[in-house]
């Protein structure tokens, strides 16, 4: 077990790869505008392209309609996925997301929101999070800490159809959609170029042009490698295994929970009164293991996962128990008040799924007259369900800067806000993308001291109020 | 100190004689034939071997990379400064600045009256160099973005167009030019005398202390070579305490001193309380 446990971390440290994809592509200008002519399906010049429409790219496309200076920019979004028309089913797609408050109040002030509640969304009030190999465990409420709720389970679904809905209600012209779109290729301009222009190349032979390309093309992002950028990148050699649960008993579910195993954070996030959401992230052998079990076993499994006690270490106990009396003796909570997860009944009929997990983070966010965001520019563990919040503040950031650099008198692709946009958002992103890297770290190895560290450390956290608000309030923003 | 500076330049109306300080730059010639021309003429603000300076660097005027560089970073700051002075609506708008009337006193090659026009507002440039003129006038159809508010030039000097307009626009700046200038005293007064009471007048100038010398003339011109050398006289600069003393004698108000500062490794400007080393003022002409 201890060897196996140091020879992953060795591993993941290993293959951690720093990658500079592809060197950038070189044109000038004029190249972009030669080749325009001489194809003769030159379909269009836009002040802005934004490549990928998942829920970053479509949230960037809404809030460019929204903003009062940047709703006369000719905007095209380019999806490679076929249109497909939404119909809210009774049953819940296994794909959710945890949104944040900040994600709320973006939603909010787009109108976007509106529509998420008009469908349908779970909020979390509480959040339980233990550890497998000792007794601590870490409280979040959202009374006690925030004067909101924690978070929302939305289904990914209906959150990209509530900003389409919203985009196709702000009937902005200049908002233009192609679905079905794949882009063959990218020309970007040089460094030097004071007014940049990049063109996309279709498969089709189709080619734009524009002043501003946004990579929102998600993890493996096009636009980034075109842009030959620093990549750090590493696989956790885990998948996400999701399904849609039944739970035995109706109850308020309104809690997030999640257990450390040794094998990585199982979590099971709230739906409905009766329904549950899984993420469980373990091995990428296991995972397929668990694909393959048939359903009564698989909720076995998870039930297993939820309840199975680990052996202890005796050293460990000790030591937790003796922290835990300590902190009663002082007032503080120690951490026993533990509420018990709901037990599974079932689980809903093909809606297992596992998904590749992965660390990316771009050393830029930006080149000349390009910028990325969301899963383009950094991807997350998901165990913190940070990912989708960052890209969103990713449009927030970049719709304020730009809208202000307009405001006073700016190119569209001028470095200056550019620049700050790029700083803004690594000062944010990065800081969560490593504590969510430690975070992951520390719960995947079952070595005595590491252990004990992290459950003394959780214990305290646990305890001390103003640390978890400042958990809590960095996880919002 | 700046008692000191005021009797200079009060000295330098009453008596009408040129109070001169020794100068590092050896420009005599073109100072003496100056000297020779005020004493006949009437009062004007333009130093000649200033101008003469700047007309020498028309051909790296728009380089954003070239000499005049901080001019364009430094836009950044003071488009958004005076923007803010003029208007304060909380509905933003693509061009805050339309329908107000603008003059851009010292004008140069038209970086501020370009980043003011892409704003919509209406500006007319008025500059002592008539090369800069022209380099400004033929630079202004470069951008589509002004294709149909470009800049008006003019080659004048302020008081000398100060004659013929009075109350007319809506905000005057001069950006740089102040601590360039021949008594300062006159160049206010014509500046206000353009101003419509209620209008907003700006300057952004470097303060007058050791460490303005320091920074601008010795860092800046001769180390770092950000400005081109011999831009400043240090016996020129202004003090934020003078400017707003003549400011208040021409019956304006002065709203907002700030610091101005340069980082040179990000290469921006910013505002701070710190106004040792260049500082920006805003003020009102009271009606
Ligand atoms: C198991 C799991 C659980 C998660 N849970 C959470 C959570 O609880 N909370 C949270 O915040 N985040 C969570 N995430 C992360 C979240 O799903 C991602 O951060 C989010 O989907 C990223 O959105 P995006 O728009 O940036 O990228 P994507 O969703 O990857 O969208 C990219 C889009 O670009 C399009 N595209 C790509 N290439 C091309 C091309 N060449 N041409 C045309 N189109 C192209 C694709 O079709 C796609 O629509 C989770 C992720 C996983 C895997
Ligand atoms: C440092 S440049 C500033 C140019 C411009 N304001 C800018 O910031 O981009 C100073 C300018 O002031 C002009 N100038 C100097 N003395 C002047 C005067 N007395 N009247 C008008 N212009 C003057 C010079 O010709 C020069 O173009």
């Amino acid at each position: 077990m201890f060897s196996n446990n140091v020879k992953r971390l060795l591993v993941r440290h290993t293959k951690c790869s720093i990658r500079t994809t592809s060197v950038r592509c070189l044109s000038t200008a004029e190249d972009v505008t030669s080749l325009s002519k001489s194809t003769t399906n030159f379909k269009g010049d836009y002040d802005v392209i934004i490549a990928g429409g998942g829920m970053v790219g479509c949230s960037l496309a809404c809030a460019l309609a929204k903003d009062s200076l940047l709703s006369n920019l000719k905007v095209l979004l380019l999806e490679g996925s076929p249109n497909k028309s939404f119909q809210l089913k009774p049953e819940y797609s296994n794909r959710v997301v945890a949104l944040n408050q900040n994600t709320k109040a973006l939603m909010s002030s787009l109108d976007v929101w509106r529509h998420v509640e008009a469908m349908r969304l779970q909020p979390v009030r509480h959040m339980q999070v233990w550890d497998a190999c000792s007794d601590v465990m870490i409280a979040f409420n959202s009374e006690e800490l925030l004067d909101d709720d924690v978070a929302y389970i939305v289904e990914n679904d209906v959150m990209l159809h509530a900003i389409n809905k919203e985009l196709s209600t702000a009937k902005n012209d200049n908002i233009q959609i192609v679905y079905d779109a794949k882009i063959a290729g990218y020309q970007l301009p040089k460094q030097e170029d004071l007014k940049p222009k990049s063109s996309v190349q279709m498969a089709n032979g189709d080619t734009y042009s524009c002043k501003l390309l946004i990579g929102a093309d998600g993890a493996n992002s096009a636009v980034r490698k075109a842009m030959g950028v620093q990549y750090l990148s590493w696989s956790y050699e885990q998948m996400g295994v999701v399904a849609t649960l039944n739970l035995s008993e109706e109850c308020e579910n309104t809690t997030a929970w999640q257990r450390w195993l040794p094998t990585g954070p199982v979590a099971i996030l709230p739906l409905d009164s009766k329904r549950s959401s899984l993420v469980w992230s373990t091995w990428q052998d296991d995972a397929k293991e668990l694909l393959k079990l048939p359903e009564d076993q698989f909720v076995d499994a998870l039930n297993d996962a939820l309840w199975k006690q680990y052996p202890r270490n005796t050293g460990i106990e000790t030591v937790t128990s003796w922290t835990s009396s300590w902190l009663k003796r002082v007032g503080l909570p120690d951490g026993t008040a533990r509420q018990l997860p709901p037990s599974i009944s079932n689980v809903v009929p093909n809606s297992r799924a596992a998904f590749p997990l992965g660390f990316g983070h771009s050393t830029r966010y930006i080149g000349p007259g390009v910028a990325l965001i969301g899963d383009a520019a950094h991807r997350v563990h998901p165990l913190a369900g940070q990912g989708v919040n960052l890209g969103f503040g990713d449009v927030k950031d970049l719709t304020h800067l730009l809208s202000e650099a307009m405001y006073s008198g700016l190119e569209i692709t001028h470095p200056d806000w550019m620049g700050k946009y790029e700083s803004v958002r690594q000062r944010h992103n990065v800081p969560t993308q490593l504590m969510i890297e430690m975070l992951h770290r520390i719960y995947t190895v079952d070595l005595m001291p590491v252990v004990l560290a992290r459950s003394v450390g959780l214990q305290i956290t646990n305890a001390l109020q103003p640390l978890k608000k400042m958990i809590m309030s960095h996880a919002t923003t | 100190m700046w008692s000191q500076k005021l009797t200079r330049s009060i000295l330098d109306k009453t008596k009408n004689t040129v109070f001169k300080v020794p100068r590092w730059k050896p420009v005599v010639s073109s100072r003496c034939l100056q000297t020779e021309g005020r004493t006949t003429q009437s009062q004007s603000t333009v130093d000649a071997a200033d101008v003469e300076f700047f007309s020498k660097q028309m051909n790296e005027w728009w380089d954003p990379y070239g000499k005049m560089r901080l001019l364009h970073s430094m836009n950044l700051l003071r488009v958004p400064f005076v923007r803010d002075g003029l208007v304060n609506t909380a509905q933003k708008e693509l061009y805050p600045l339309k329908d107000k009337k603008i003059l851009d006193v010292g004008c140069g090659g038209g970086i501020l009256s370009e980043g003011l026009a892409r704003l919509g507002a209406f500006v007319t440039g008025i500059d002592a160099s008539e090369d800069l003129i022209r380099v400004a006038d033929e630079h202004k159809n470069v951008d589509p973005k002004i294709a149909y508010n470009k800049p008006v030039y003019l080659h004048t000097t302020v008081e000398d167009h100060a004659k013929k307009v009075s109350n007319l626009y809506d905000g005057v700046v001069a950006s740089e030019v102040i601590e360039h200038v021949q008594n300062q005293e006159l160049f206010v007064k014509s500046c206000v005398h353009t101003l419509k009471p209620g209008g907003r007048i700006f300057f952004t100038t470097p303060n007058r202390t050791r460490m303005s010398q320091f920074a601008v003339i010795f860092l800046g011109e001769n180390v770092l070579k950000y400005i081109p050398q011999g831009a400043h006289q240090f016996e020129k600069f202004i003090t934020p305490t003078e400017l707003t003393f003549l400011l208040e004698r021409n019956n304006c108000h002065v709203e907002l001193t700030y610091g101005v500062t340069f980082n040179p490794v990000t290469g921006k400007w910013d505002f701070s309380e710190f106004q040792q080393l260049m500082y920006a003022i805003q003020a009102v002409k009271l009606s």
